[in-house]
């Protein structure tokens, strides 16, 4: 992991005790509110339905035990609502369920104490006090984190793919590279006040795991013919109200030249990016309508930086040796706790084949821990929970963990001869559910419940599905599929790569569901990045998980020996797929009685 | 870092129309092109960029360009809506006097100068980034 510097410390020290100004101000009536608002978004504070919620920075994932038991402290002592508030938010919950007779499903109650693990690695609590905010980013800077720029229209927190340094097909590990562009983007004095939030992600493996194709700026580690590493950048993916695919600006770019290449994209976005139409304000929107014009204006800004200013970004070798330095093999030793599991028993063996990846490192693995679990929405962890994950990564991670897109949470370095052992101790956490990659290992925003953009809930949604597919055979059997719910179009859940994708929306006041199939991140299992295309008009709640079964008896019907959802739904179209997805609706009578 | 940013208020901004002390003033939306070629700063003593909403950046990279690719010298001042916390990003990317809006307390902006010891990025008084000043 990266290891903060004097300086590092002191700079997260100094924004937490900006904050706290800002607020004092704010609160003495010196700042409006309209003022502090990008200030508190600047630092990952958005007030939402009920309450606050702080977004706190996991920048590529990667989280130390320290800082995951500062996490679990934080759940426990400050993300409690007050009893009448939590009682009035609860009301109100209820009143939107009780005004769909028919149409919903069961909601689960509203819940605290707990972090939500994001698919951009961030960790989001829902009920602390904004009069605790900076106390909270006192404690967060304790343990050298933030939440610098996790909101707000600027430079977000930056992410990787989850397995960089330690997959079989890592080509670079771009860990360091994203480390050196989060420094050089905080606090940057020309781009805190975007048209739109910028985001960028790297992938370092052949694989595309890192969804580049949807980023406002996705960078790809490549090396060239004689061998020299570089990126290939794209730019202008993104999702929303219109999902675009990114694209290629420069094929191969000495990584060297990577912040002052970066530098001359989100320039020509702050000078030509809409600011006029807030859903028209992402770069990807520029990228589209400027075609080759954009990649001249960018290239040409890149040769001032360079000629003109004397490109005054390029990373040294020394600054990539220093930061490098942080990402070597930890010290590793094995834990070599005994265990009592059965390692010859189905449930055990599913788990090695579904939450346990190779490493290049041929005696270590890395293991998955699933956040898809019965009683608590995707990628919660409550206090307990996390206090106990620490305790995990120490005993048999060399202290680190990751945070993945999916919002499960990953441990690097696990030896092969521990393998039983952290089974045993996830399956006591209820984390060890053997379902990575499978239907039940959906993604999911907070949506209705706490999220004040949000159309619809998908929480209960989320919950009906994982209830309905616990049958481990039949998820096996129904093999990999992506499954992303997004509660409004902002696509916080991505439901545009999903294979099935579920997005909520808004009429009349009541909630009703888009479904799209055939949508892609960019894996090798899903193919290039692409949209789904929806179904048809939109189904109530309750007619959901009808729909995901109808989708998925017609892929059983329909799928040659040994082929995937997705594959299958290529190969005959969507056709068959939207007749039934379509027949599954409920008759009138049916939703009146 | 040191404040050189002149704040000024809406009333001494008023008192600085340029006209009376004889200084070429030019004001610059802030869509213009600060690089465009019939943009002629020949004998300009101040350009004054626009913050129609504080939200908008674009004035930022204006004020850049301008020192750094027309090697602008002379005043470059930050107008419209303008308020203490905002003053750092403007000193950082050239702005030399900034026009606080009506009503805003200036007794905060001190504080907001002497925090930080440094910063990552390079920027308009310090070119280089950190990593090409230390270690």
């Amino acid at each position: 992991m990266y290891q903060y510097t004097d300086f590092d410390r002191q700079f997260v020290r100094l924004r937490a005790e900006q904050f706290r100004d800002q607020l004092e101000r704010w609160q003495r009536g010196e700042l409006s509110d309209d003022e502090l608002l990008p200030l508190r978004l600047q630092n990952g504070w958005y007030i939402q339905r009920y309450a606050p919620m702080a977004r706190i920075a996991v920048p590529y994932g990667e989280i130390s035990s320290a800082q995951l038991r500062m996490l679990a402290h934080i759940a426990r002592e400050y993300d409690k609502p007050d009893p009448a508030l939590l009682a009035h938010a609860q009301a109100t919950q209820d009143e939107l369920q009780a005004a769909q007779p028919g149409l919903t499903l069961a909601a689960p109650p509203l819940r605290y104490g707990y972090g939500h693990f994001t698919t951009r690695t961030n960790v989001q609590f829902n009920w602390i006090p904004i009069t605790k905010a900076a106390d909270v980013m006192d404690l967060l800077a304790s343990v050298c984190m933030h939440g610098i720029q996790t909101s707000g229209n600027d430079i977000r927190n930056i992410t990787c793919e989850a397995y960089e340094g330690i997959a079989e097909d890592n080509i670079v590990d771009t860990r360091p590279f994203a480390e050196i562009t989060r420094q050089w983007s905080s606090l940057h004095p020309e781009f805190t006040f975007l048209p739109r939030k910028f985001k960028i992600a790297y992938n370092g493996s052949v694989e595309d795991r890192a969804a580049t194709g949807w980023y406002d700026i996705g960078v790809q580690a490549v090396r060239n013919d004689a061998g020299e590493v570089g990126f290939t950048v794209k730019a202008g993916g993104g999702m929303g109200r219109t999902p675009i695919i990114g694209t290629v600006v420069r094929e191969f770019l000495p990584w060297d030249q990577l912040l002052n290449y970066i530098e001359a994209i989100v320039r020509v976005y702050n000078r030509y990016g809409r600011r006029d139409n807030k859903w028209k304000a992402r770069i990807k929107i520029l990228v589209k309508a400027e075609g080759q014009k954009f990649i001249d204006d960018v290239e040409a800004e890149y040769k001032d930086i360079v000629e003109l200013d004397g490109a005054p970004h390029t990373i040294t070798q020394a600054e990539l040796d220093r930061v490098q330095a942080s990402f070597v093999v930890p010290e590793l030793k094995p834990a070599n706790l005994p265990s009592s599991v059965n390692t010859d028993g189905q449930l055990y063996q599913r788990w090695l084949k579904q939450n346990v990846r190779g490493h290049r490192l041929p005696h270590l693995r890395a293991v998955t821990l699933s956040f898809k679990r019965v009683g608590f929405a995707p990628g919660d962890a409550d206090a307990d929970t996390m206090e106990a994950l620490a305790q995990l990564a120490e005993q048999f991670s060399a202290s680190e963990a990751r945070l993945t897109h999916e919002q499960n949470l990953m441990l690097p370095w696990v030896h092969e001869s521990d393998l039983p052992a952290l089974y045993e101790a996830a399956r006591a956490l209820g984390l060890a559910q053997p379902n990575i990659g499978l239907l039940t290992d959906m993604i999911a925003c907070p949506g209705g419940d706490f999220c004040s953009l949000a159309n619809a809930r998908s929480l209960s949604i989320a919950a009906a599905i994982t209830e309905r597919y616990q049958d481990l055979d039949e998820v096996f059997d129904l093999g990999p599929i992506d499954l992303h719910m997004s509660g409004c179009i902002n696509s916080c859940g991505h439901h545009h790569s999903g294979h099935i994708g579920i997005l909520g929306v808004d009429k009349d006041g009541k909630e009703w569901y888009q479904i799209t199939l055939g949508g892609s991140d960019g894996t090798e299992l899903s193919g290039p990045a692409l949209g789904g295309k929806v179904v048809g008009p939109s189904f109530s709640a309750a007619e959901v998980p009808e729909v995901i079964e109808a989708l998925l008896g017609t892929y059983r019907a329909l799928r040659k020996p040994g082929e995937f959802f997705i594959d299958t739904l290529r190969r005959v179209g969507h056709d068959p797929f939207k007749a039934a997805a379509n027949g599954a609706r409920f008759k009138a009578e049916e939703v009146a009685a | 870092m040191k404040q050189t940013l002149r704040i000024l208020s809406a009333e001494q901004h008023a008192g600085e129309s340029g006209a009376d002390e004889g200084l070429k003033v030019l004001q610059l939306p802030n869509d213009a092109d600060p690089l465009a070629a019939d943009l002629d700063l020949e004998g300009v003593d101040r350009i004054e960029l626009q913050f129609p909403k504080f939200t908008d950046g674009r004035a930022y990279s204006q004020a850049i360009m301008l020192r750094r690719r027309r090697r602008f010298a002379g005043d470059i001042r930050a107008t419209g809506d303008v308020f203490v916390d905002l003053l750092v990003h403007m000193q950082r990317s050239g702005f030399s006097s900034a026009v606080l809006r009506e009503g805003v307390d200036a007794s905060a902006a001190q504080r907001q100068f002497e925090r930080y010891a440094g910063f990552y990025q390079g920027d308009v008084e310090q070119k280089e980034p950190l990593f090409a000043r230390e270690h």
